[in-house]
Parts: structure tokens; C-alpha cells; sequence
């Protein structure tokens, strides 16, 4: 039967994310790991994960037309929890890839579904990332499945997930947020090499009450906080000095005030008010730095909290000697130091004397007149040992 | 049915939830109510040899002060009026009328009622602040005398009851602070005010509007305020400290000398932020842990009634150094009379005009002088016993922690947290409190800023008793058992109270605000 005006929910589980976390593997990525993994005795948290999030879609079940794809990729999980699914493409069970996943987000992108929800952990985000990034038209969510969690594009637990995509089918929710889509090269990972990148952004719903951030008298929050911080930040700017900008919506705040376009997952300088170079690599900024003296203005990336290493490496140890430690603004809007939860802040620069330097505690910009003293470590794998 | 009422609120001792419905009147906004021609009071017509002496006084008026039309306010008579505010009144959940341990950080404790009768005697309404002072003596030697107790209660040397309200005397102390260093020539270079997260906001809010920049700090691993961060953050620049102990959620700063001894190294100030004194009255002194300044908020520490019921009223404490600063004029005392002091040329000026809330202090007088020293500390010893008792219940309660410094006690008040029932459940803390409402108790959203997730700060001070508490914790571990059970009934309460769902959504849309009636009608395109 063809339902005809229903709500359109776009719904893909990675079924092997999470499957590498449980024994050691630090990921999940490529056919290879996932059969080790198997062999190790690991099981995929995925389905679990996103039977936890459609629970908080049941009351939805008469009026949205789940779309999924087949068997392990949604289709057995929506079933499960009492879903009648639209399923569409075809898989070869057991040995789905990322491919899969970037088919399954184009055929429901352009199905105009309201919101793609997906499972996974960074590498499904990338895959999302690939298949209907940077383009801003369809909001997508993720439940959090996999092992590594850096990207901001993941709601903090399965439920929230579940709730923030019912309140945007609802109607409920009108307005969205761009998220971080971070990740790290997994084999690298397992030499004992951390390499990290930005890939992009994609545009997540957003409510009051599933951000714990929102202070009581400044409702509009957040937009509020980053005008703040970038008039902080041109105010204090001198003539014949650089600013290097780091990648980020809070660093672009700044370009935007000034006029200036950012590149959004770049580092881009500006001089005198003027952008003088954009998307610069290491070579291009330590050339500037032979004539100009600098700041080095840089935001936490995604969800770890992370000042150096994770998507900025233009910014080496090199061009952060040559700047000064003296010379680094870190600038924050106060919602994102909340989400740490307490967790310092972390830099992984690649030169562990510079990261000494940068340990400790740290000013962060987060208003105008207004910054947060915070805790800076160097330990940038402690989150995978 | 034989049984009483009684023998149907308990089992074996323990309270029942109640059975309780809400009054819901469907009532319309007084603006909807207004009917042209209708008058609650008729004015009496100025008589003739009164209008032949003093002429048309509303000629006086200069013409551009004058309205071309008259104001647009309801026509309703007196029996409309007061039958309208008295069901709004049966909507409500009032202070008297519910066990109000829900809105942590307010000091919601009883209001004496028969410091009601004093206020509204003569001898506080029929004075008027420009009376001369040989007969207004009553009323400053009562606002001296509360003075002497409130330096008595901190330590401090002297005290303005000036300020209006709490954040208007932690704005009077920044003044003074700002004050201090620019009569030191160091103004210019002391523009940073230090507070932690956990103080409450005003601090930092009255530092910015004075000028400074505020420097923030945040809990160390144990959730105390972090020693090492405030190192991190006093220099040369530091022009001071304003913290709040305990902190809003519920934990005493172990380290507050500490804190003291290395803003002072540095060269600033320390302000305490004693709105709620609370937990520590007759047991510790913001003079005796260094303190330059301090502050109470009369509405909190000192029952007088707040939340609507009635107006607020700050009090600002400082050293003998800094009494130069405080506002003009200052009420003193020669020996044989009481007068007001305005030859202050150092003061920071006029926080409000003429000297105070008078009817607050009035109260706040009359509730310490009631108490005396020792009840003073009872009161604080039973507010603290008071939340270490709902803490106990509160934490056997499945899914409910208290956040920062886990296992410690807490003086007056816990910010909870309801995250592992949230994760299990589904059902969010703001929800838990709205179901509340539907056994004739809530718990409000005063957890700013929204650090801790799922928040619920309760605050049972010490006018409750362990039955009243033992009400609030069996309603509570109630909702929390329902969410688990039925969650969908939790979701979609209240279902016995007044208002039964509100979209929170277009309070972040300034667009869909309105804050007057002609805003609404303008907003949202209605005909009048």
C-alpha cells in the first residue's frame, strides 16, 4: 500500500559499527577489521543502539513512512521495534561497506526525506558526509553506534537521538545547527599514529532541551555567544599582525563579521582586515610568518575537546613555535565547554614539547569581556588506550 | 466510607500521595476582561474651596509630558477584579501553598504572617521618606539596629540596606570594588573580576555591566571550586573575587581561605555572595574567612516573602576600609539621635532612592529579633539537617545521583541529576517536575547555568518538617517508578493541574515575544 503525505524518516544502521571497540581493534573500519573483530568474539552494539532510538519514534508509527534499507541496514531493526518500512536498494547481507551507506543516504536524499538517522560511529559520518555533504538541504542525526565518537553530528545517548528526530517530525523543531564530521585514519591509529581530519559539516536539528547548555536570559544562546566572541577577537586586532584561523563555525564567526568569506574546514589568514591567504597549508603559513607577526586563533574540534591535532595540522608544532604559545586565542562559545562535561581540553600537536607548553590551564574566549579559566592535558591517546 | 481523613493520607506512618485536583478556571487575561464604563473605585471630585486654592495642578505638568489620550488600561469593577486575581490565585502553586523545597536556590521559607500586620501599621505606611528626621526616629533606629545585627551575623564593619534587591547589591559591591581601585590609581590596570561556574550568575552579570571582564573558573575532579585555576587566572590585572559559598550547588568551598589569601596576594578584592546565608548563619562569618565584602538578600536568609509575594531587598556588607565607598546616605547614630548621613563624599552614590525597602527590613528585623542569636544558628542547623535528610531519601530513589563531590554531605541545597533515569527511561527531569504537579507539589528550573544534565536543585530549608520532606521524596520516587512503568503518563502530565502543556520552542524566538498586551495584539495580528 502507498501511503501518500506521511512524514518521511530516512533510517541507516552501519550493522558493524561499534564491532572493533570491544576487542581492542580502536574502529571498525574495512572488511578486514570487522572480520578479525568477529573472530575475537565482538558483537555490534548498532541494533541495540537504534532499537534504544526508535523507541522514542513509536508514537510516530501510523503517521511517518519509514524509509530504510534492507535486512541489518534498518529494515530487520524497524521491523523489530513494529515499524512498516519502505525498503529500498539491495545489499549482500553480511557484507555491507560504506559504500552501502553513501548509496542508502543519495536514494533517501533525494526521496526528500525529512531527516536521515543513522548509526555508526566517525566512519559512518564520513560516508553520510560523502553522500549528502556539504550540501545543506537534508538534516541528518546520528545515533551513536561506533567506537570512535569525535564527530558532533552524533546525539549523546540513542534516546536523544530518538526524541530530537520526533520533535523535528513533529513539527517541533525549526531550527538546525551545523556539526562537526571529524575522524581518524584507524590503521594509522593502530601503528601508534594519531591523524586526524576535518571532513566537513552537516546541518542537525536542534532543541533547548536536548542541548544542556542553555543559560536561563539568554534564550538565543549560542549565535549570540560567537557575534560576542568575534567582536572580542576583531577588537583586539593590531595592524601588520596575522591572524591565522583555525577550522570551525566559532573561527568563522570572525571572517563573517569582518565580511570575509571562511574556509569552513581550512585555515585561512587574515591581515589588516584583508583575507590573504585561504585554506593554507604548513609550507604556506611558515612563508607568512617570515614576514608578519601573528595570533593563532583556534576552537576545541568536535566532541573531544581537542586544541591541536585534530583537523588543524596545517597549524604544526613549527608554526606554533614561530607564532609564540603567548600568541594562541582560544576562542569557545560556553555551550561547547559544557558538553565536555568536565573533560579538559586536549592537544596533540605532534611535538610533545609544544604540547608541555600548551598543558596546564588555558584562557578560552567565551563572551565579550568574558573568558573561562580550563584544563588543558597532552595525553592524546587516552582516549583509545 | 468510616475511615478519616488521616487514616486515608498515611500507611503505617508514611504519607500517601494526594489526591489532588487543581483548580482550572479557564480564565481570560484582564486586558479580555475589560468592559468600557465599568469602574472598581470612583474617585471623589476635588471640592470647590480646595480647587479654588491650589488652581488646576495638572496644568503644571510641561504639555509634552502630558498624554494626548488616556492610557489604554481594563475597565472592570471591584467585584470582577478581585474575583479574577483570586482564581489566577486557585492556579497557582503558591508558597503557602505547597511544600516549596522545588525551586532550589530561592530560600523559599515561611513568611511570619504576623510580620504582615507590622508592615502595613502606620507606623510604616504613613511615613514618608522626605518627612524631617525628628520624627521619622522610630524607623532609623530600627534600620540601625538591623544594621548592628547583620554586622553582627558577617563580621563586617558597616552595612547598607540601600540596594532593592540581590543583584542590585552585588552590583553596589562591584561599585565599591570599582571604587577602591580607582582611588588608588589602579583602575585602569585591575579590569578582571574572577567567579566560578558554580557561583550564581549575578556575580558575573553586575561585574560586566560595572566594566570588567570576567574570568570564569570551573570545578576541579573532586567538584570543588578549582584551586589551581585560580591561580592560573589572579594577576596584576585581578580587581576581584566574587564567589558565592556554598556554592548554588550545595557544596562549601574547602579552599575559600585559600581562595581569599591569593586574590589578596594579588592585589584584588574579595566579595561573598551570601544571598542565601542559609546554611551558615551563627556558624561562619565572611569577615572571619577575609572577606572585603558581602552580601544578603533579605527575600532569602530573612523570610520576607519573594516570588511575587512581595518585593525584594538586598543588603551590602563591607570593612572598615571600604565604608567610605558604600552608598549615600548611610543611617547613624549620635548618641541621642538617629539621622541620615549624606555628606559622604568617597560614597558610590544612590543605589535606589531615599534608604531601602522599608517594609523588608521591617520584616527582617522583626523574624531575627524573633529568633535571637541562638535561633539564628537553629535555623541554619535545621535547614542543612533538613537537605542531608532529603539527600539520603533522594539518592535511594533508583536513577537519581548528586553530582560533584560525590559522597560528601551538602549544607542547604542539591543540584541532583536524573541523567541514569533519562538514559533508561526516556522521561527528562523537566518532566518529572511538571508530573509533580499533579500531587500538589513542582520543582522549578532553577539550575543555572545548565551545567549538570537532567538537573533538579531542591532546597528544603528549615521550615519544613520530616513530614513534609517525606511527602516530597514518596511523590518523587513515585514519578520516578512511573517513568520506568509508564512513561507516557509521566510525558504527557500534568493531567490534574491548571495548564497542562506548554511548547517551550518560541521562548528562543524574540519574533513570537510578547511582553505587553499591545505586543501581543501588534505580534500576532488580533483584531482588539
Amino acid at each position: 500500500m502507498k501511503k501518500q503525505g506521511l512524514i518521511k524518516l530516512g533510517l541507516i544502521v552501519n550493522p558493524a559499527a561499534g564491532l572493533g571497540g570491544a576487542v581492542g581493534l580502536k574502529g571498525s573500519d574495512g572488511p578486514a577489521i570487522q572480520a578479525e573483530a568477529r573472530a575475537l568474539g565482538a558483537r555490534p552494539k548498532a541494533q541495540a543502539r537504534t532499537r534504544e532510538a526508535l523507541q522514542e519514534l513509536l508514537p510516530l508509527r501510523e503517521t511517518l513512512e519509514l524509509v530504510t534499507y534492507p535486512g541489518e541496514m534498518g529494515e530487520d531493526i524497524a521491523r523489530e521495534c513494529g515499524f512498516a518500512p519502505l525498503v529500498i536498494g539491495s545489499i549482500q547481507a553480511g557484507q555491507t561497506t560504506g559504500t552501502d551507506t553513501q548509496e542508502a543516504a543519495r536514494a533517501m536524499s533525494e526521496l526528500s526525506v525529512s531527516l536521515i538517522l543513522f548509526a555508526g560511529g566517525d566512519g559512518t559520518a564520513r560516508d553520510i558526509y560523502e553522500a549528502v555533504g556539504p550540501s545543506t538541504a537534508v538534516p541528518v542525526l546520528g545515533i551513536p553506534a561506533g567506537v570512535k565518537i569525535h564527530s558532533a553530528v552524533y546525539a549523546t545517548h540513542p534516546r536523544s537521538a530518538g526524541e530530537l528526530a520526533r520533535l523535528l517530525l513533529e513539527g517541533r523543531i525549526s531550527r538546525f545547527r551545523e556539526a562537526e564530521v571529524v575522524d581518524i585514519d584507524e590503521a594509522a591509529l593502530r601503528q601508534g599514529v594519531v591523524s586526524a581530519n576535518l571532513y566537513g559539516y552537516l546541518k542537525i536539528p536542534f532543541h533547548r532541551r536536548l542541548v544542556q547548555n542553555m543559560k536561563s536570559g539568554s534564550p538565543t544562546g549560542e549565535q549570540t555567544a560567537l557575534h560576542a566572541i568575534a567582536q572580542q577577537v576583531i577588537d583586539q586586532m593590531q595592524p601588520g599582525r596575522m591572524l591565522i584561523l583555525g577550522p570551525g563555525t566559532t573561527t568563522r564567526a570572525i571572517s563573517d563579521r569582518l565580511g570575509l568569506t571562511k574556509t569552513l574546514i581550512g585555515v585561512d589568514v587574515l591581515l589588516d582586515r584583508e583575507l590573504i591567504a585561504a585554506d593554507a597549508n604548513e609550507q604556506q603559513l611558515l612563508a607568512l610568518l617570515d614576514h608578519h607577526p601573528a595570533q593563532i586563533v583556534i576552537t576545541p574540534i568536535g566532541g573531544q575537546g581537542y586544541l591541536f591535532g585534530r583537523g588543524n595540522q596545517q597549524i604544526s608544532p613549527a608554526v606554533i613555535r614561530r607564532t609564540g604559545i603567548e600568541n594562541i586565542l582560544v576562542i569557545s562559545t560556553p555551550q561547547k565547554i559544557v558538553t565536555l562535561g568536565g573533560r579538559p581540553f586536549l592537544v596533540d600537536s605532534g611535538d610533545t614539547a609544544v604540547d608541555q607548553l600548551l598543558a596546564g590551564y588555558i584562557r578560552v574566549i567565551t563572551g565579550y569581556n568574558e573568558q573561562v579559566i580550563y584544563k588543558v592535558n597532552f595525553l592524546a591517546l587516552q582516549h583509545f588506550s | 466510607m468510616n475511615s478519616t481523613i488521616t487514616q486515608q493520607r498515611y500507611t503505617n506512618g508514611k504519607p500517601n500521595l494526594r489526591r489532588f485536583h487543581q483548580a482550572r478556571w479557564d480564565e481570560e487575561i484582564i486586558y479580555e476582561l475589560n468592559r468600557p464604563g465599568q469602574r472598581g473605585l470612583l474617585v471623589p471630585e476635588v471640592e470647590e474651596g480646595i480647587e479654588a486654592e491650589v488652581g488646576d495642578i495638572l496644568a503644571t505638568l510641561p504639555p509634552a509630558m502630558r498624554r494626548e489620550e488616556p492610557p489604554a488600561l481594563p475597565e472592570i469593577a471591584q467585584p470582577q477584579v478581585v474575583r479574577h486575581y483570586f482564581r489566577l490565585s486557585q492556579e497557582n502553586l503558591g508558597a503557602d501553598l505547597n511544600i516549596d523545597v522545588g525551586q532550589g536556590t530561592c530560600t523559599m521559607k515561611h513568611s511570619p504572617k504576623i510580620n504582615e500586620r507590622l508592615i502595613r501599621s502606620p507606623q510604616v505606611t504613613a511615613v514618608h521618606p522626605l518627612q524631617d528626621e525628628s520624627t521619622t526616629q522610630g524607623i532609623l533606629e530600627l534600620m540601625y539596629r538591623f544594621e548592628q545585627i547583620l554586622k553582627e551575623i558577617s563580621g563586617m564593619d558597616r552595612f547598607s540596606l540601600q540596594p532593592a534587591a540581590g543583584s542590585a547589591a552585588i552590583y553596589t559591591n562591584v561599585a565599591i570594588i570599582r571604587a577602591y581601585h580607582a582611588a588608588r590609581g589602579e583602575l585602569d590596570q585591575r579590569d578582571e573580576v574572577i567567579t566560578t561556574i558554580f557561583s550564581h550568575p549575578s556575580n558575573a552579570a553586575c561585574a560586566k555591566t560595572a566594566g570588567f571582564k570576567v574570568i570564569t573558573l570551573y570545578p576541579d575532579e573532586n567538584g570543588y571550586p578549582d584551586l589551581e585555576a585560580l591561580k592560573a587566572a589572579v594577576s596584576q590585572r585581578t580587581a576581584a573575587l566574587l564567589i558565592t559559598n556554598p556554592e548554588d550547588i550545595g557544596v562549601f568551598n574547602p579552599h575559600i581561605e585559600e581562595f581569599v589569601r591569593i586574590v589578596h596576594e594579588a592585589g584584588g578584592l574579595c566579595s561573598y555572595d551570601q544571598a542565601n546565608a542559609n546554611g551558615i548563619l551563627g556558624i561562619t562569618r565572611a569577615r572571619d574567612a577575609g572577606f572585603d565584602l558581602c552580601h544578603f538578600n533579605l527575600h532569602k536568609t530573612f523570610s520576607t516573602p519573594h516570588g511575587c509575594g512581595g518585593p525584594a531587598a538586598g543588603a551590602s556588607g563591607v570593612s572598615a576600609e571600604l565604608a567610605r565607598f558604600l552608598p549615600t546616605p548611610t543611617v547613624e547614630f549620635d548618641g541621642e539621635r538617629y539621622y541620615l548621613d549624606h555628606d559622604r563624599p568617597d560614597s558610590i552614590g544612590k543605589m535606589s532612592p531615599f534608604y531601602g525597602v522599608t517594609p523588608n527590613i521591617v520584616r527582617a528585623y522583626a523574624w531575627v529579633m524573633a529568633l535571637g542569636a541562638d535561633g539564628l544558628r537553629e535555623v541554619a542547623e535545621t535547614a542543612v539537617l533538613n537537605n542531608n535528610y532529603l539527600l539520603h531519601k533522594m539518592l535511594q530513589i533508583p536513577g537519581i545521583s548528586a553530582p560533584y563531590a560525590p559522597g560528601k554531605r551538602r549544607i542547604e541545597q542539591v543540584r541532583y541529576s536524573w541523567q541514569e533515569l533519562y538514559e533508561e527511561t526516556g522521561v527528562h527531569s523537566e518532566e518529572l517536575g511538571i508530573r509533580a504537579a499533579d500531587f500538589g507539589l513542582h520543582y522549578w528550573t532553577s539550575h543555572h547555568p545548565f551545567v549538570v544534565p537532567e538537573p533538579n536543585t531542591l532546597e528544603p530549608t528549615e521550615s519544613y518538617t520530616k513530614e513534609d520532606l517525606d511527602e516530597y521524596a514518596a511523590v518523587l520516587a513515585h514519578i520516578a517508578e512511573e517513568a520506568r512503568s509508564n512513561p507516557e503518563r509521566v510525558k504527557t502530565a500534568p493531567h490534574n493541574s491548571t495548564v497542562h502543556s506548554i511548547d517551550h520552542e518560541p521562548l528562543d524566538d524574540p519574533a513570537q515575544w510578547a511582553v505587553t498586551w499591545r505586543a501581543y495584539l501588534r505580534k500576532h495580528r488580533i483584531e482588539s
